[in-house]
């Protein structure tokens, strides 16, 4: 009995595509994604170009937090520009007002007390665990692990009571003055820091293990937004997206300022300068932070909080003005001519959370400065996207942004 | 001590550049015709691989040179930065050389320059506004720029269409803060600006 042979045809999916793409020609598709889209992360818009998911041509549209900071501090003293710094960076106030007031003194030469400098490294390493925590959350609430984000949100709201109590403000704390900071630490404040950073370590931990070795947060951030040594020192990055790169730089040890120089810690380096490197470098960051922290309160050094010199910068205490002719003066001319600057240009730059916070101020003397220039990092960081997003899925844009962390009030300014 | 070297070293390629007064860092002025060969000296054979800032300063509305751009630079190896700055020829219609061949990042410093100062970068490949809208009128870090702004038509025909032909921006009350532009800089006492409706000054018809 003849038997009957039937063939089977294996599906050839990958063939019939194939022959599909010849037959139709793909028509590319203009998203506009943002200026209020969650991943964004405040208002960012990106006008993508894609061909199918594949993005195919990316350009970041700014401006939409734009205040014109520059023209603001050239029309206003020294001292009255302290709050608009908050805003630049507003997830690390405490560190941009650090950064403007050291670059204000350098351009007076004046040098602040040890405490002052030892204070200023405490808070702004604190921001910069509020600003990694919240950075981190975000990232990876994008890609969708929620529960990091419960995690990290209520350490930094530990961190936030802590700000609460130093300066009075959870968040625009305006805390840094022109040689010095507004008051002393409370009493037990130091404390109650070394029991957060006791506390937090171990949470730190726990996000690791829920990160580090997940497999689907491995698959969404590794090998994606890849950003090569070359380019991410061609396109001015700094600061952790920078390190992830694999660029052995960083400020705090390389140029040291406010006594950096004394503190013990290393700087993390990522290999490939994906997403996946970047998130590993912020979490040894954090890490480090605590060190200088703990390091920075152990050997916190007695003495004035701003220089008792400086008697034409620093206003007077609230009590020796309202007793003393001298400090009365004082007062009203600093309240209303401002500070007294000399001539001259400098630039200077910190390492904040995001990366090099920099301050190009020309001064003709006198209260107000000429131009000031802000060079917010995130400006550049953000710069690169119209490079990594290229040829990357539309999914893999949540990633990358959340990865780059960047902060729009500062790039926009 | 290196900032004798470097000048040295830096007018083998540009005999013109000079001194720049500065409080921190060497600081050059250079011809901005000798620019681009400046910093790529710079970054090529003294290790100056990061264009951190490149900016403006308008030096006051009758100074000439108007426009002076300015660029800070930063070696990854030696951890110092370096400035170099560059008079605009023209003070109406001002122009500066492209850095985007030797930093990739310039380009949106440069479209931001731009922007805020109306420097047109030569050879740059996509000169737009970056931080303003596209068809806004003016470059509001010029000096010549209130700090209140100019009220300026909304061209967008769409919200145009909705909120009539012109749309007037409601005016400041209390802040910020202006000076008086009249007095010497240093010696400007800013005050509250009230610009609030009142009886004195109605709310314009629109």
């Amino acid at each position: 009995m003849p038997t009957e042979t039937t063939e089977y045809n294996a599906p050839d999916s990958g063939g019939k595509a194939a022959a599909a793409a010849q037959e139709f020609e793909t028509e590319h598709l203009e998203v506009s994604m943002g200026p209020s889209h969650p991943s964004t992360h405040g208002v960012l818009r990106l006008n993508l170009e894609l061909d199918g998911e594949v993005v195919q041509k990316c350009d970041p549209v700014l401006g939409y937090l734009h205040r014109g900071d520059e023209k603001i501090a050239e029309n206003m003293t020294y001292n009255q520009f302290v709050p608009y710094t908050d805003r630049l960076d507003y997830l690390a106030p405490l560190a941009n007002n650090a950064a403007y007031a050291m670059a204000v003194e350098k351009l007076a030469n004046l040098e602040v007390p040890e405490r002052c400098q030892a204070i200023r490294v405490v808070t702004s390493e604190l921001a910069r665990i509020s600003a990694h925590l919240l950075g981190l959350g975000a990232y990876t609430m994008d890609v969708g692990a929620l529960t990091v984000f419960m995690i990290t949100f209520t350490e930094r709201e530990k961190l936030y009571t802590l700000f609460e109590e130093l300066t009075g403000a959870r968040f625009t704390t305006s805390y840094s003055r022109i040689g010095g900071v507004t008051r002393d630490m409370p009493d037990g404040w130091t404390d109650r820091v070394m029991v957060f950073c006791e506390e937090f370590l171990p949470l730190l931990d726990d996000v690791e293990a829920l990160l580090t070795r997940n497999r689907i947060w491995f698959d969404r951030t590794a090998d994606i937004g890849i950003i090569s040594k070359e380019d991410a020192i061609s396109y001015g990055l700094t600061g952790p997206n920078l390190r992830g790169s694999g660029v052995d730089l960083d400020l705090r040890r390389d140029a040291p300022y406010s006594g950096y120089e004394q503190y013990d810690f290393e700087v993390p380096l990522g290999e490939n300068g994906d997403c996946y490197d970047r998130y590993a470098v912020r979490m040894e960051e954090m890490r480090q932070s605590v060190r200088i922290v703990r390091q920075a309160i152990a050997k916190m050094p007695g003495g004035p909080f701003y220089a008792e010199e400086a008697k034409k910068i620093y206003a007077p205490r609230k009590d020796k003005i309202l007793t003393s002719m001298e400090e009365l003066i004082q007062n009203f001319m600093i309240t209303t001519e401002g500070p007294d600057m000399p001539a001259g240009e400098v630039y200077f730059e910190a390492e904040n959370p995001k990366g090099a916070l920099g301050f190009y101020i020309v001064s003709k003397g006198g209260g107000v400065p000429y131009r000031m220039k802000i060079r917010g990092p995130s400006f550049n960081n953000l710069s690169v996207l119209e490079k990594v997003c290229l040829g990357g899925m539309i999914s893999d844009i949540s990633a990358i942004l959340g990865s780059l962390d960047f902060v729009m009030g500062e790039c926009d300014r | 001590m290196i900032a004798q070297d470097l000048k040295a070293a830096l007018q083998e390629s540009c005999p013109d550049l000079e001194d720049r007064d500065s409080l921190d860092w060497p600081a050059f002025n250079c011809p901005i015709s000798a620019l681009v060969d400046v910093v790529r000296v710079l970054k090529e054979d003294h290790g100056y691989d990061v264009l951190t800032d490149a900016t403006a300063i308008d030096n006051g509305v009758a100074a000439s040179p108007r426009f002076t751009v300015v660029y800070h630079l930063f070696s990854s190896q030696s951890h110092t930065y370096t400035r170099i700055a560059a008079n605009c020829d023209d003070d109406s219609e001002p122009t500066a050389p492209t850095l985007t061949d030797l930093f990739k990042g310039a380009n949106w410093m440069e479209r931001e320059t731009f922007d805020l100062f109306g420097i047109r970068y030569e050879g740059h490949p996509d000169l737009r506004r970056i931080l303003m809208w596209d068809d806004y009128p003016h470059h509001p870090l010029r000096k010549d720029f209130p700090l209140a702004g100019f009220e300026n038509e909304i061209s967008d025909p769409e919200i145009a269409a909705n909120t009539g032909v012109k749309v007037k921006p409601a005016p400041m009350a209390g802040g910020p803060f202006v000076a008086q532009q009249s007095c010497f800089e240093s010696k400007r006492e800013p005050v509250a600006k009230d610009e609030s409706w009142n009886e004195q000054n109605e709310k314009p018809d629109s």
